[in-house]
């Protein structure tokens, strides 16, 4: 047993986290950045943070992550960091050349109260901002919510390029929150298929899925520009998916730009993809082609043909406040049982809308913001479930408990296709529903007495 | 980039030259230092400087204090929980990500390694003091797995608000009364780079745990093995071997390690120091308190890993020893040397650079020479002067404002377990007959002439050098992989071995030469363009039939 310390009694626990089920702030910012065209994200403290970040991220996507640090010493730490920055600036532009440098905070910074706004309007009087390039920043406090919060952060920080020019142009934001690149060229597509303008911003496809080809460009063409950054504040509305990741950067472009928003569910599974999918028909004015409305029938014929196998079984979920959301409520609507769920990212608001979703299934339901993936292993071994669902962490529990697993979230550190296939939209409702049945069925196949193996299910 | 196109030979100076061009003048006066032609010749080699400070904006391999301290020396060991004393990805981070293995396995062995923990610090506890939540959360630590050792860990903004993790720890050690707890000053932002971390960490286990044991090892030929991490198992494998030759390991310093081994490294009677960089001083504190000797070995390369069992052999001078090693090296040879036919006809000939670690750049050599493989270039992440050049030049290294405050400790005879392990007229005959105590000679005398070495390699020396010199292998760490393989070029990860090891001994040596076979030998690189990408024009003469 690999995590054979933990016990099935469980005693309260103030001060200790143990097998954490979210991560800091900074990563979820060098993400978003990353979305960014020509973006090099810059880690503002000491370089351990930027090694971290960019090591979960490679060993997640299998893909070169660049960013740089400020390579705080101690004695930054005890002056502060500005000289740092300043350095780092004028270094960035001289010798990697991007359009823009995203720079977010870390806990070192913060703590010592180092200003980002300050600095920057620094280097641009010292001229290390070369014409036409920009610096952004986002503070993102590792103490403060989760690497959700970070990557909100970000997201907030790009649509604070936006300008309004008092001219609509007809585009809609679609701000996708924290999902994978092979999810934002689904949104893409689902949004061109329905016939809307759009920009997507962070847009991490084109950066984070490359081909081998030989060749190796650190800025790929992927990426939302800067130029359409800016342009967003004359959008005629923003659908912000996720009142975690991307509700603050819409609010932000309303108050600043006057450019509507409204605040979906990320579209995993059924429902919230019909909700998706409405509203940007809505906004946009387009009406829905048959493509997608066959596309939708596609994922309904697979919940009616396996409806035997989802019925019922109770499923324990570890991850992000957004994402679970919807999983939570695309599960019960296949009659499946999701049992308990935890994120790591704090929110009663988050516990109050999963008890919501589950509130007429038959079994009791245990949620829990700002929890732990030990708490969430012992009430697996109090009460077993049929399925897990969450990041590459969980297969330590998976193994112990003999239970399948469906790997979804972040990080997935051991396996491969998240940068590639969809989970969004009704095409990623399809695959989701693969996964788990691959996982429920293999199991069943393993597990099943000899006399009743079935051939056909 | 066309693999089978080499381009006209560079200048070693030229290709210095490039790799500088682009930098702002202040960088480019810095990189200069770094990075070195050798020119090794009898103990003439250039100085070249290391262990300095990290250029902002620069993109670094390097990682930090912390990564150095929890990630590396205090990660392996199983059986003492480590708390992280910080916001939570810190500890996150370091959540099993360093690959190296443990052998406690069965419910009877405890396990902490699958473990993370931390204080979660929350804004609150940036303003108010984080001492009571660290408080509470060893309480709870203890109370849920009652373990022999807790090690806390401090991250940047610990040490920036002033909590003292020391005296928390040391008031509850003395609450518990059956568990050591310690803690570790190893803000992030500390030194220049993983190193201090290793060197904070070493001191406190030094100061904590060697010592403490109270049973008596009475095996013979007791040796500690220093600086081994056991990524994808390379002490296993070590462990095999010197079990097999009847050299009893007390304790690894820190691959595979538990408790008890730390406590009784006293009772060994050589130090055999693997990676120089992350443990000198531990050797040196050994031989001064406890007066155990200590030589420098390596077991990356089977000619490597006989000469090091050799020379522990010699130290021992019993017959019985001496005869026993040469046995398992003749039993162990024949099966490494089919291996090396094997590939030596797709490996012969081919070039590696090694940019990683404070020992690995240089040990790994030894495993591609004896593939026929040459390393054009090489430098190390976090290497220090001694590491290239000798520990000779120790006594010259300038304590900068980086290093003073890494603490260094002073220690003298122990007054009840010292004892000298060897007469000083043994020792002086051991030095006569060609085993050598504390010595290292560096990594610059083993690289041929005009190679190129570079201290603190970064992204864009790294792009350009590939480009450049074109290497069939590369390798580093796990951020540099993709983006060499991009350009064609098979990576290797130096630190924790992408999958698969072990790679140190024989059969370690053995894993390595496929590994590496299979790496540059794969198809892969020969798909890089698609059939209309390399003859783009039409044919006129094509017709359809």
């Amino acid at each position: 047993m690999l995590l054979r310390h933990t016990p099935k009694e469980i005693t309260e626990r103030s001060a200790l986290v143990i097998n954490p089920a979210k991560t800091c702030q900074p990563i979820g910012a060098m993400y978003a950045s990353l979305g960014i065209n020509g973006c090099l994200p810059h880690s503002h403290g000491s370089q351990g943070c930027c090694a971290y970040h960019r090591s979960t991220l490679t060993r997640h996507y299998k893909e070169p992550i660049v960013a740089a640090t400020s390579s705080f010493t101690e004695g930054a730490s005890v002056f502060g960091g500005q000289a740092n920055l300043l350095q780092a600036i004028e270094n960035i532009f001289t010798v990697y050349e991007p359009e823009i440098i995203a720079v977010h905070t870390t806990c070192l910074s913060e703590t010592i109260g180092d200003d980002l706004k300050q600095i920057a309007m620094k280097a641009d009087k010292e001229g290390k901002i070369p014409a036409g390039k920009y610096v952004i920043g986002a503070p993102t406090p590792s103490y403060v919510g989760s690497h959700v919060t970070g990557f909100s952060n970000m997201v907030k920080a790009m649509a604070g390029l936006a300008e309004s020019s008092g001219k609509k142009n007809g585009k809609v934001n679609i701000i996708p929150g924290w999902v994978e690149p092979s999810d934002m060229r689904e949104l893409k597509r689902l949004a061109e298929l329905i016939g809307v303008d759009y920009t997507l911003f962070p847009d991490t496809s084109g950066v984070l899925d490359g081909p081998l080809s030989g060749e190796y460009t650190m800025f790929p063409k992927g990426g939302t520009t800067v130029q359409a950054l800016k342009e967003s504040g004359d959008s005629i509305g923003t659908l912000a998916l996720g009142e975690w990741c991307s509700a603050d950067a819409a609010r932000q472009l309303d108050a600043k730009c006057k450019v509507p928003c409204s605040v979906l569910d990320m579209p995993f599974g059924l429902k919230a993809t019909d909700r998706f999918i409405d509203a940007l028909r809505i906004v946009a004015g387009t009406t829905v082609p048959d493509e997608v409305t066959y596309e939708r029938g596609q994922l309904v014929d697979l919940i009616s043909d396996m409806h035997q196998y989802f019925y019922h079984k109770r499923v324990a979920l570890v991850g992000d406040p957004d994402q679970l959301i919807s999983m939570v409520e695309f599960l019960v609507s296949i009659d499946m049982c999701p049992v308990y769920v935890v994120t790591g990212t704090p929110g009663k608001k988050f516990e109050k809308r999963i008890k919501a979703l589950t509130k007429d299934m038959p079994f009791e339901v245990k949620v829990k913001a700002k929890g732990d993936m030990f708490l969430l292993h012992q009430w697996i071994k109090n009460e077993p479930v049929d399925l897990l669902i969450g990041n590459t962490y969980c297969k330590y529990i998976a193994r112990d408990e003999d239970l399948p697993l469906v790997r979804w979230g972040f990080p997935i550190l051991d396996r491969q296709g998240h940068q590639y296939f969809p989970t969004v939209g009704y095409k990623g409702g399809l695959r989701l529903l693969e996964k788990i049945l691959s996982a429920l069925l293999d199991r069943k196949d393993r597990d099943e007495p000899e006399r009743s193996f079935e051939l056909v299910m | 980039m066309a693999r089978t196109k080499k381009l006209v030979q560079w200048e070693p100076n030229d290709i210095k030259a490039e790799l500088l061009k682009k930098y702002p003048p202040k960088v480019a006066r810095k990189r200069a230092k770094q990075i070195m032609i050798n020119e090794a010749l009898e103990n003439t080699t250039p100085e070249i400087v290391a262990n300095v400070r990290t250029i902002p904006g620069i993109i670094t391999m390097r990682g930090c204090t912390y990564a150095g301290c929890k990630g590396v020396i205090m990660g392996p060991t199983s059986d003492i929980v480590n708390l992280v004393h910080g916001p939570i990805g810190c500890s996150f981070y370091a959540w099993l990500t360093r690959r190296n293995q443990t052998s406690a396995s069965g419910e009877k062995n405890e396990n902490f390694i699958t473990y993370a923990m931390s204080t979660d610090m929350q804004d609150q506890d940036i303003i108010f003091g984080g001492e009571k939540k660290l408080e509470a959360a060893i309480q709870e630590a203890y109370d849920l797995f009652h373990p022999k050792g807790i090690a806390v860990f401090a991250t940047c903004p610990v040490g920036l608000i002033g909590d003292d993790i020391h005296a928390v720890a040391k008031k509850m050690k003395e609450k518990f009364g059956d568990c050591n707890v310690f803690a570790f000053s190893c803000e992030g932002y500390k030194g220049v780079s993983q190193s201090a971390g290793h060197h904070i960490a070493n001191n406190q286990v030094f100061r904590h745990m060697v010592g403490t044991s109270t049973t008596e090892k009475t095996d013979k030929y007791k040796i500690n093995l220093l600086g081994e991490y056991n990524i994808g198992g390379d002490g296993f494998e070590i462990d095999r071997i010197l079990k097999k030759c009847g050299i009893t390991n007390i304790a690894t310093f820190s691959g595979n390690s538990t408790y008890d081994q730390f406590a009784s490294a006293n009772q060994a009677d050589l130090s055999a120091v693997m990676c120089h960089r992350s443990i000198n001083y531990v050797a040196d504190m050994l031989e001064v308190k406890y007066g155990i000797p200590w030589i420098k070995i390596n077991f990356i390369g089977a000619s490597s890993t006989a000469k090091s069992l050799r020379k522990i052999a010699q130290y021992f001078g019993d017959k019985e020893l001496i005869d026993r090693v040469e046995a398992v090296i003749a039993e162990e040879m024949p099966f490494v040397e089919a291996a090396q036919q094997d590939v030596l006809p797709r490996t012969k000939g081919k070039t590696a650079m090694i940019f990683v670690g404070g020992s690995r750049a240089h040990h790994y050599q030894d495993l591609f020479r004896e593939m026929g493989m040459k390393t054009i270039s090489a430098g190390y992440e976090f290497g220090h002067r001694d590491d290239y050049e000798g520990r000779q030049v120790i006594p010259t290294l300038k304590v900068d404002a980086d290093s003073r405050n890494i603490e260094e400790i002073e220690v003298e005879p122990d007054e009840k377990l010292f004892r000298p392990r060897k007469t000083a007229e043994e020792m002086e005959a051991l030095e006569k007959s060609g085993l050598h105590f504390k010595e290292y000679n560096g990594l610059n005398p083993d690289m041929d002439q005009d190679t190129i070495i570079i201290d603190d390699m970064n992204q864009y020396e790294a792009d350009k050098l590939i480009q450049i010199m074109k290497p069939d292998l590369f390798c580093a760490g796990i951020k540099e992989k993709y983006s060499v393989q991009k350009l064609g070029i098979p990576q290797k990860q130096l630190h924790s071995y992408d999958s698969g090891g072990p790679y140190a001994g024989f059969k370690g040596a053995v894993n390595f030469y496929h590994e590496i076979d299979r790496l540059v030998n794969s198809k892969v690189w020969s798909y890089m363009k698609a059939p209309w990408q390399e003859n783009p024009e039409l044919s006129a003469t094509y017709v359809w039939e």
